[in-house]
């Protein structure tokens, strides 16, 4: 049930208990997806637009009240196409929780991308191409972790990057992401799967493609505190969550690797088991973006039953408790609060969990987005732009006490190491120093 | 283990922000839980106490003589005067230099956007070369981009309501090459970072050229007022260039939505409440509660995140979700109601008396909210407290049409504190 379709929900929107002899009239045929009742809720405040990171740093981009409501309601009248701008929104939600009417943005914005790609984009453009292959990186990581040393030695080789910059409009402004010489899966394969078993307390773990390709130590780190706490931990085939493949407008891609999870994480769910994430734009994909974007049996419950991983210890366990007698050897440590850990109320969990851990400080760097959104700040056109929506972000970094970064999200830590060179920590292995 | 804290506050605008603060300093664990962005981005960033008594067109000059003039259901008359003057000692206290206005008991006379006169306790600092009863000439400047500031007649509008001051109103084009339908926040942004803009057949810094687009129009005025845009981070620091440039004070004017003046003292209570050591979650509503077994208390309340339910447990809590507008009151075809605990909210049973035919009439709706005792337990048809341990403040508390007495901010800050520290005392 997404906000689109009952906006009366939450007690946060009109309410739409009608009288039976009230009858709505029906002014626009219903298509696939109704989002009228989103589109009527907008009062034209302008507080998306106002805190939608793009449109302060490019003047083409009409912001996200325009892509969203206005552009729906110009559609219905007459046949009006997609204006090319959606390309320019970076997918960072922040219009989703700026909107004091539950007016659904993100999803409107989704729902105009991927039509605007299907209908109006070349498919053998560069554009598409270079897309496609940014969308799904997960696929490229499969082949490319299978010789780590050699793929890192390629990718890394700046003739390479001049090459993707010229030919696919891939900026050579940044390294490519090292891959890990042994993968997660590999690692919890070979040391023979879960260590703890529980009737009781389980959780599945969707470990998204970056923390099984790149950064193990963030997975292993989480193994490492659920276990010390007593939780059974299944890991079961899936694909990527979809975040990229969202922000560029890729729906099918994105919607045969949500069958996949649907299907592998409502079984686990039905044994007991919830689901968690170490990346933050993974949990918001498939807690908000699977319900509003796809019809999958099971959708709703995997929506429901997954949490960001600290957050699911913060419900059922006493960290606080957990952690007042530990210390740990970290220091100041700048921290970053992704876009989409602030979509779920995530945003300050860490700042206040390690409040009082001993041995490490942290410092919130600001409220503004890191820039990067995951695909948008790989692409040539877009890199000065992402760099520049950054800057603020970078000046509090400079100016923190630590040289140490901190973010839960993968896309936000590369832009923070590419701008400011600390190397980025997540609050996992903060809190396995603590407690495991 | 349940995530749990002494006190728990649901809303983050200046009620809000005030019960965590004053809870915070009674020594009690707070956490503040508030679900999106709040109005304070429609508001106009000033602290207004009283600026006028329900049904009279005179401003009030002494707003804390007049508290005794209001009705008994007014929120300010369940505090009483001492609660209102805490309030905004913990206003001042909180907003520090950034803040104009607390020298004094008498309301400053602050021009809106509109060209009226505005009654205010306390005024941002960029507002403070502006005010109406001081008596310099004056230019207004707007920009062709932004029709929501009309300087021409903005200026009439002053003349017409006997500003002491010679005033002329310019509509100029920001420099620099903006978007026709560009945000305030944008021309914020470039001020702020001062960018370079091409303007005049030249390069220069956005500050300069802003300047020199006025230049020609100054005419020899002692202030130049111009919509609340002037930097953001950096706001004071684009003022004193500004004012270097022309030669002349610079203020800003307080618009409407979306808001700058607003936007900064949200900032502000936030930081506040960090200092204060609040924990603070936000991004999901409060749907729903929890009542203790057998009792007339509230043992949690209930979040929804993305569609699941976490409950938030606490002693104490404090409701500031804000009126109708901040959606604290909520309303159908059929009623008015208080979306999370199904507070009473008193209302006429014919849903065409809640309003009247005339906008600027008087309208029943503007004081729909929860009826609180004295320590401002809402309270319910019989006048029986419903919840031991639930306080209400802010636009939630009925009584007040602040939109037309300027009582705004006053109330949430009054309510605020006296429900923040009761709470906490309760611990």
């Amino acid at each position: 049930m997404s906000d689109a379709e009952s906006p009366g929900d939450f007690g946060t929107g009109p309410t739409t208990d009608y009288d039976d002899d009230f009858e709505p009239v029906e002014v626009f045929p219903e298509g696939d997806l109704d989002l009228r009742p989103g589109a009527d809720n907008c009062y034209k405040c302008t507080a998306c637009d106002t805190s939608c990171p793009v449109a302060e740093v490019d003047d083409e981009f009409p912001g996200p009240k325009f892509q969203g409501p206005e552009q729906w309601r110009l559609k219905r009248k007459e046949d009006v196409e997609i204006d090319d701008s959606i390309m320019s929104c970076s997918n960072c939600m922040r219009c989703d929780d700026a909107c004091p009417s539950s007016v659904p943005l993100s999803q409107m914005h989704n729902e105009a991308r991927g039509e605007y790609v299907e209908n109006q984009m070349d498919k053998l453009s560069t554009e598409y191409v270079r897309n496609r292959i940014l969308a799904n990186y997960g696929t490229l990581a499969r082949v490319g972790s299978k010789v780590p040393r050699l793929t890192n030695f390629v990718m890394g080789n700046s003739l390479v990057q001049q090459v993707n910059e010229k030919l696919l409009g891939i900026t050579a402004e940044r390294d490519f992401p090292e891959f890990a010489q042994e993968t997660f899966r590999e690692w919890w394969r070979d040391r023979g799967g879960n260590k703890v078993t529980s009737e009781e307390k389980r959780i599945a773990y969707f470990h998204g493609d970056y923390s099984n390709y790149n950064t193990p130590e963030v997975a292993k780190a989480m193994v490492r505190v659920y276990e010390a706490f007593g939780y059974e931990i299944a890991v079961p085939e899936q694909r990527c969550s979809g975040t990229p493949m969202f922000a560029n407008g890729m729906l099918d891609d994105a919607r045969r690797g949500a069958k996949v999870n649907v299907r592998n994480f409502a079984e686990l769910i039905e044994e007991g088991y919830d689901v968690i994430a170490t990346c933050t734009s993974c949990s918001m994909a498939l807690r908000q973006e699977y319900p509003e974007l796809f019809d999958i049996d099971g959708v709703e419950d995997v929506s429901a039953n997954t949490y960001e991983a600290m957050e699911y210890l913060r419900i059922h366990e006493d960290l606080d408790a957990a952690i007042e007698d530990a210390e740990v050897d970290m220091g100041p440590l700048a921290y970053h609060a992704p876009c989409h850990a602030r979509n779920q109320g995530l945003d300050r969990q860490a700042v206040e969990l390690f409040r009082n851990l001993d041995g490490v400080e942290v410092e919130d760097v600001g409220d503004s987005c890191s820039g990067i959104s995951g695909t948008y700040g790989w692409k040539e056109e877009k890199y000065g732009k992402s760099m520049e929506i950054g800057e603020e972000m970078f000046e509090h970094m400079d100016h923190a006490k630590g040289e140490v970064g901190m973010t839960e999200c993968p896309t936000c830590s590369m832009q923070m190491e590419h701008g400011s060179g600390y190397p980025i920590k997540h609050p996992m292995e903060v809190l396995a120093e603590a407690v495991a | 283990m349940p995530i749990r804290e002494d006190v728990l506050v649901v809303g983050g605008g200046i009620a809000g922000a005030a019960s965590a603060i004053s809870a915070a300093r009674t020594g009690a664990s707070v956490r503040l839980v508030t679900h999106k962005k709040s109005t304070l981005r429609h508001a106009s960033g000033l602290i207004d106490v009283l600026g006028f008594l329900p049904g009279s067109d005179d401003p009030i000059v002494y707003p804390y003589s007049a508290l005794s003039d209001l009705p008994d259901e007014h929120p300010y008359s369940v505090v009483g005067e001492n609660a209102v003057r805490e309030g905004l000692d913990l206003f001042d206290d909180i907003a520090g230099d950034a803040y104009r206005g607390g020298h004094t008991g008498k309301n400053a006379l602050v021009a809106t956007h509109g060209g009226t006169v505005k009654p205010t306790a306390r005024y941002p600092k960029g507002a403070a070369e502006g005010l109406a009863s001081t008596n310099r000439d004056t230019l207004l400047v707007g920009f062709r981009s932004l029709p929501d500031f009309d300087a021409s007649v903005a200026c009439e509008h002053l003349a017409a309501a006997g500003a002491p001051f010679a005033v002329d109103g310019v509509q100029v084009d920001f420099p620099g090459d903006f978007r026709a339908d560009a945000k305030v926040t944008r021309y914020a942004k470039a001020l702020d970072r001062n960018e370079t803009v091409s303007a005049f057949g030249k390069e220069r810094p956005a500050r300069e050229a802003l300047a020199e687009a006025v230049r020609p129009h100054l005419d020899g005025a002692e202030r130049v007022g111009f919509p609340a845009l002037l930097g953001d981070a950096h706001a004071d620091e684009v003022r004193s260039d500004l004012s270097s440039e022309l030669g002349a004070a610079v203020y800003e004017i307080p618009m409407g939505p979306p808001s700058l003046p607003g936007l900064r003292l949200e900032d502000l209570l936030f930081d506040a409440l960090d200092e204060a050591g609040v924990r603070i979650s936000s991004g999901n509503p409060v749907v729903d509660y929890t009542p203790v077994e057998g009792e007339h208390r509230v043992k949690s309340v209930t979040v929804d995140r993305n569609n699941q339910r976490v409950p938030l447990h606490a002693d104490e809590f404090v409701l500031a979700t804000g009126g109708l507008v901040g959606k604290g009151i909520t309303s159908d075809r059929e009623s008015v109601s208080e979306p999370v605990f199904d507070l009473y909210v008193p209302h006429p049973e014919d849903r065409y008396d809640w309003w009247d035919q005339q906008a600027f009439g008087d309208h029943a709706f503007a004081a729909f909210g929860v009826v609180p005792d004295e320590e401002l337990r809402p309270t319910d048809a019989d006048g029986e407290v419903e919840f031991d341990n639930l306080r209400a403040a802010g636009g939630v508390v009925g009584g007040a049409d602040f939109a037309a007495e300027k009582s705004g901010s006053g109330v949430s800050l009054a309510t605020g504190y006296l429900a923040g520290r009761t709470a906490g005392e309760a611990i």
